[in-house]
């Protein structure tokens, strides 16, 4: 349903917030790059504020967009259409135009002030970890009742992922610090998109020393090429598994 | 052209709806009535297929509709809250809905004309009063032409002018054999305009009788009377009972 996608696009590129999610990604882009002239450093600090700002604004934008439209949701569902194709387009027209944003406001300054490799690898990270938090954000949209609990809920999911798992994750690594713990928690980096990412960008760089105990191990078992396409596995695997649920469920829902 | 057997659906232990048994033919201007929660919205929306139920089949044009989405070319819905894009124009939420449903050429495009929303059609949604909303609405069910309506409230909100050109267009499609499905609480507006009347409470169906045969049984002409009259006279009842 290219159509719906269409639409809801054009809609999204007017909004003002995410206008203004543009701007204020293109602002710190410029500035941080443009402090460190350069250099590997603004693409680090560049990194952090893609790994915090992404996963909330996009969890939290999409699933209010989806809840304020649920009433013209109704009314699409009400032609000669499958309820899956119209969410699916829905889905769509949302990821690729917060890509858009996240494409103009980091991408374009990156590829204006520091063209490496490594730039191109956080423009790519940036865009799954959208493509990945539209996803919950639809799958919490599907599951919620009503809409204050639904934004509940997706501020509990980004800031679970954001900031939550690393505190539950050094927990665990502190108790369990006496045993051979390092496939556990090599696998357990996989249960979080965010961290996936933050390594996925780390391994390109090179820099051992900000990737912390996770991150050296998911090095030292797997390797910079290997662990890259296991992480990049695992984040299609995050967009894919909260989509499909997300569909399966809707087919059945009461509107 | 709508045929319902035995439809229930409940929502935890709620019944909504209770074994309603229905048929609806052709060139009917059917009301749906009954009291805030009585299951009128849940037996509509089952019908779009909004709401899955859980016993019971519903029949269109002698297709069960299960599974089958096809069935929805022939049903033009106007909801109670017509909600939009905030920024798309009245011309895009148009186009977006001809897009969709592709294949039908012959589009009635009078109440866009009538309602003068061919000349604000580049105003945003967001921008447009809850009554012009509603005639983007209303505009869109009858875009298509098709061969039953389902109009959920369709006069709250309207201006008078914009009431009565409504009205006007669903008796002239009345006429033209299409089936009518009105739900609303001002039954000053369904006068004149129905012919059968149905009546839910508690999820169950009270009556589906013609209008005239409830002019005969109450001996009256208005429909407020005649509700309200045989409300009344079905409490008496409810009291003797228990």
């Amino acid at each position: 349903m290219r159509t719906v996608s269409k639409y809801v696009f054009l809609d999204l590129l007017k909004n003002r917030s995410i206008l203004v999610y543009t701007a204020v990604l293109a602002v710190l882009s410029f500035t941080l790059l443009g402090l460190d002239g350069g250099s590997a450093k603004g693409l680090l600090s560049l990194l952090n504020i893609t790994l915090l700002f992404v996963p909330v604004i996009t969890t939290l934008f999409s699933a209010i967009y989806f809840f304020n439209s649920l009433e013209f949701i109704e009314l699409l569902l009400s032609q000669p259409v499958k309820r899956t194709r119209i969410l699916l387009s829905e889905y769509g027209g949302m990821a690729l135009s917060l890509s858009a944003a996240f494409v103009v406001g980091v991408g374009f300054p990156l590829t204006v002030m520091l063209p490496v490799t490594a730039s191109f690898v956080l423009i790519i990270t940036g865009v799954l970890l959208t493509f990945i938090f539209t996803s919950l954000g639809l799958l919490i949209f599907v599951l919620s009742r009503d809409k204050t609990r639904g934004i509940g809920a997706a501020i509990i999911v980004s800031l679970f992922f954001t900031l939550l798992f690393d505190g539950l994750m050094m927990a665990f690594i502190f108790t369990f610090s006496d045993y051979p713990i390092d496939r556990a928690v090599v696998a357990m980096v996989g249960l979080n998109p965010v961290d996936l990412a933050r390594i996925l960008m780390l391994l390109q760089l090179d820099v051992a020393v900000l990737m912390g105990y996770s991150g050296a191990l998911f090095k030292e078992f797997l390797g910079s090429s290997t662990g890259s396409l296991y992480a990049v596995g695992c984040l299609g695997l995050w967009t894919v598994v909260p989509l499909w649920l997300a569909l399966r469920i809707f087919r059945r829902k009461d509107l | 052209m709508i045929r319902i057997e035995k439809l229930t659906k409940s929502f935890g232990k709620f019944k909504a709806l209770d074994g309603i048994d229905l048929s609806l033919e052709k060139g009917q201007a059917v009301s749906l009535l009954g009291p805030n929660g009585s299951g009128k919205t849940t037996l509509i929306k089952s019908i779009l297929g909004l709401v899955i139920p859980e016993k019971g089949d519903i029949i269109i044009n002698g297709q069960p509709i299960r599974n089958h989405p096809s069935y929805r070319a022939h049903i033009g819905y106007m909801p109670q809250i017509g909600r939009y894009p905030d920024n798309m124009t009245i011309e895009q939420v148009l186009h977006m809905i001809k897009d969709i449903r592709q294949g039908q050429s012959v589009l009635d495009e009078e109440l866009y004309v009538s309602f003068g929303l061919d000349k604000i059609k580049h105003k945003k949604m967001r921008t447009l009063s809850g009554g012009t909303r509603q005639k983007v609405s209303a505009c869109i069910a009858f875009l298509f032409s098709p061969g039953i309506y389902i109009l959920d409230e369709p006069t709250a909100g309207l201006d008078p002018v914009a009431n009565e050109i409504l009205k006007d267009k669903i008796a002239a499609e009345c006429a033209r054999g299409k089936l009518v499905l009105i739900t609303s609480h001002v039954l000053s507006d369904l006068d004149g305009l129905t012919s059968h009347i149905i009546y839910l409470q508690d999820g169950k169906l009270m009556f589906h009788q013609t209008i005239e045969q409830l002019q005969e049984q109450t001996g009256e002409t208005k429909l407020n009377t005649i509700i309200a009259k045989i409300l009344t006279h079905a409490d008496r009842k409810q009291i003797c009972v228990s």
